[in-house]
């Protein structure tokens, strides 16, 4: 057991660099995400229930399948960012944290990756 | 004395706070965060079962269809609009705005009348 505090043991490491970005990312993403969840659900409430033509026609226009990617990234990104914010606060032991953050940031970019993929698939179609 | 050692704040929920307004809130926005990154598995489902084809993509319709999946996707929405109405509250703090603890309360209420309106207009729109 080393007598030193832990602030001693760290003094002089030099800062990370990168405290800022995790917050500045959020704000960011969720600003994007105002306008792109509006979109998302007005089209929605009508393409999600319209037979498979109309759907792949509405999704095959660029704007549509631009949009549909734009708002699947940063949905995404914005979750592993927040998810990561509970995981800190919330779970411990330590390592218990960090596996928790690793699957789920696994899951989520699996999860992004098929999604955006079957959008691709469908507008490529 | 050690770091680990020294005594800690107890968690706001238990028996040492008593519930507010702004702190229901506050933990509902991480609830809801949480609640929608389940519910992005009902997106990606979809998504997918429709990149399969006509046929996965009408399977896929009468499950979200379905009563359970209505329910979910119900819930979804409120998650949704509660989570970007806060979101857009918590904007306005990191911008310095409505700090006041009478403002925060009126925030507040406005966030949760504004969920509740835009999950039920949502409805009636998908209803009619």
């Amino acid at each position: 057991m080393s007598l030193r505090t832990p602030l001693a043991l760290v003094r002089g490491l030099g800062a990370a660099k990168d405290g800022t970005h995790h917050w500045w990312m959020q704000r960011v993403t969720s600003i994007a995400l105002i306008p792109l969840v509006v979109w998302f659900v007005f089209s929605m409430l009508f393409y999600s229930r319209v037979e498979y033509a109309v759907f792949q026609h509405w999704l095959s226009k660029p704007l549509n399948a631009g949009l549909m990617v734009t708002f699947l990234v940063t949905v995404f990104y914005h979750a592993k960012l927040g998810m990561q914010v509970i995981y800190e606060d919330y779970v411990r032991p330590e390592w218990a944290m960090y596996v928790a953050l690793l699957v789920t940031q696994f899951a989520l970019f699996l999860l992004g990756a098929i999604a955006i993929i079957s959008v691709l698939k469908i507008a490529l179609a | 004395m050690s770091a680990n050692k020294r005594p800690l704040s107890p968690f706001m929920i238990g028996p040492y706070y008593k519930p507010q307004m702004t702190s229901v809130l506050s933990i509902t926005h991480r609830a809801t965060g949480a609640g929608l990154v389940v519910g992005t598995l009902l997106l990606v489902y979809w998504l997918a079962a429709a990149a399969l084809g006509p046929e996965s993509y009408k399977h896929g319709q009468a499950v979200i269809g379905s009563m359970l999946g209505q329910l979910f996707l119900f819930l979804w929405t409120w998650a949704l609009f509660y989570h970007m109405a806060n979101g857009i509250r918590h904007l306005f703090w990191d911008a310095g705005c409505g700090f006041e603890m009478e403002q925060a309360t009126k925030s507040g209420w406005w966030v949760v009348w504004s969920s509740i309106i835009l999950t039920v207009l949502c409805w009636l729109i998908a209803g009619s």
